[in-house]
């Protein structure tokens, strides 16, 4: 069991709202996985901005300070990169405005023992052990701004209770893919992509799920064609959310063996594991409501 | 604290105090309250009362076990397991309810307005659950007896081991309906993706006719019953064929 809560606002009105509604949505599906849990939140002010890179490092303490950080990253970077780091919750946001792949490559020279669980020039991605609540809490969940949010408390089946364990797993730009389920070949598939010269963070099965589509999306792929040809390769169970920097995307596995439930109304899009996560919505008496069928990819984008 | 809008009659000594019938009507409001106070509040109730519940919001498990006569209405959405092991009594939920409706249903009548989520009615060995909206895979997984009337479409899977009882579905059937069905009797109005192992369509005589028109008036539908088709068991799959006796 885990627990999903996905919120897509298509009204800008809202977006000052996003971490009190998410946060009240992740209340309900903490009992679904109490163990661990994660959140990715697309532009979001004071964690990312336009024109910037940002990654995500797991954990608050990289072991060496963060002036020193910004020192290295400025030296390796261009001269206008005006490279950032700060510490939000048990996460390091590392900023600048150069492409991705650029930053990574610093990060990686400067913090060779770290861990980015995010990347991108939209979404923050926090992650942690402990409860769901407390992990939102540490990270002011509930004062942010933007424009989707994801949520996911881990109950672990296929690995370990670690940070890096928990979902969301973000491996390209702006993709994210939270997991509710296990994936039964996902040695044989990483195997696969290893040949490919994918590389892998973790011996998580929803990693391979992430990597899979991230590879898909790099070959030309729609959102919704990439979940499609996962359908054929991944075996196994699963509901699945994925987003993107304006888009959001549910799919199960063709015998829904793992819940979910949709309320779209003209102001949000929003998805649970149950129904009692969405119950708390603005206008959810009003809203369309209705369980995503089986082995169906259903996308919505801003 | 529970909000009722009637004192609450003592827990203990409940069956030597109980009136026979009361017609008193009582209201508990979920916002306010715990589940489980509803559910010993519904556990305490006499014959004749009707109870109202307000702000469900998906909690799980409202009004299971419920062994009196009583009628509840709950105005709003239900989680999962809602009037699970239902013995006696009319539960009437206005919204949706969640996986596990009345599963393992005795008795009685449970009726959701809106849709039912996975295993509606699951291993129900009798009563009646009516759902006017769809419900999704598994409904009717292993029914032992209890009669299903959905108004709108089911998912795969349904009535899956089934064994007795019967299932009516006034829209169309997902994949795999009826797989390994012993007995139990299938209407389906609309189409059927496709039928489990060993489920086979049936002729309509009369006698289906008139039973599928009981029902049918029973959930309070207008249907007509020449409109349905018939599905059940082969019986190949549960009988042991000699013929078979190597491969053991």
């Amino acid at each position: 069991m885990c627990g999903i809560a996905a919120l897509q606002l298509r009204n800008p009105l809202l977006h000052p709202q996003m971490g009190s509604l998410l946060s009240s949505m992740m209340c309900q599906i903490v009992d679904r996985g109490p163990d661990s849990a994660g959140l990715a939140v697309y532009n979001t002010p004071g964690l990312v901005s336009a024109g910037t890179s940002t990654l995500s490092l797991l954990g608050k303490d990289q072991g060496i300070a963060l002036p020193e950080v910004k020192a290295s990253l400025d030296a390796m970077l261009p001269a206008d990169a005006a490279a950032a780091v700060r510490v939000v919750g048990d996460t390091t946001l590392v900023s600048a405005a150069v492409g991705t792949d650029l930053l990574v490559k610093a990060v990686s020279e400067t913090l060779p023992g770290s861990t980015i669980i995010g990347r991108g020039e939209h979404v923050a991605v926090m992650k942690s052990v402990g409860h769901p609540m407390d992990i939102a809490a540490e990270h002011g969940l509930e004062a942010m701004s933007g424009s989707q949010g994801l949520s996911h408390t881990r109950m672990a089946t296929e690995s370990a209770v670690t940070a890096g364990g928990s979902h969301p797993f973000s491996v390209a730009d702006d993709l994210c893919l939270v997991h509710n389920g296990s994936f039964s070949n996902h040695a044989t598939v990483r195997r696969d992509l290893k040949r490919e010269g994918v590389v892998f963070d973790s011996e998580n099965d929803t990693e391979v799920g992430a990597r899979y589509v991230a590879s898909r999306l790099q070959q030309g792929d729609t959102l919704e064609e990439a979940l499609v040809n996962l359908g054929k390769v991944l075996d196994g169970f699963y509901t699945l959310v994925v987003t993107t920097a304006d888009s959001m995307a549910v799919v199960r596995d063709p015998i829904a063996c793992k819940p979910a439930i949709i309320a779209e109304t003209d102001d949000y899009v929003a998805m649970a594991s149950e129904y009692r996560a969405l119950a708390a919505l603005p206008g959810i008496e009003n809203a369309r409501i209705f369980e995503p069928e089986p082995g169906k990819v259903y996308t919505w984008s801003l | 604290m529970v909000t009722l809008t009637a004192p609450e009659t003592s827990t203990m000594n409940a069956e030597a105090t109980r009136p026979a019938v009361s017609a008193d009507s009582f209201s508990v409001d979920l916002a306010g309250s715990p589940v489980r106070e509803l559910n010993q509040a519904l556990h305490n109730a006499v014959d004749g009362q009707s109870w109202t519940v307000a702000n469900p919001e998906g909690k799980h498990s409202l009004a299971v076990g419920i062994n009196t006569d009583v009628t509840v209405t709950i105005n709003g959405h239900a989680g999962y397991y809602a009037a699970g092991m239902h013995q006696k009594g009319d539960v009437t939920i206005n919204g949706n309810a969640g996986v596990g409706l009345a599963e393992n249903i005795m008795s009685g009548r449970v009726h959701v307005k809106g849709d039912a989520s996975q295993s509606a009615a699951a291993t129900g060995h009798g009563g009646l659950v009516v759902i006017d909206g769809n419900a999704s895979a598994r409904c009717g997984i292993s029914m032992k007896g209890v009669d299903i009337v959905v108004g709108g479409n089911i998912g795969h899977m349904s009535a899956f081991m089934a064994q007795a009882g019967r299932l009516v579905v006034c829209g169309d059937a997902g994949e795999a309906l009826g797989d390994s069905i012993y007995e139990a009797r299938i209407y389906v109005k609309g189409t059927v993706a496709s039928l489990g192992a060993d489920c086979i369509e049936k002729p309509l005589k009369d006698e289906h006719l008139a039973e599928l028109g009981e029902l049918l008036a029973a959930a309070g539908r207008t249907d007509n019953p020449a409109d349905f088709r018939r599905y059940g068991s082969a019986r190949n799959l549960y009988h042991f064929s000699v013929h078979n006796s190597t491969s053991y």
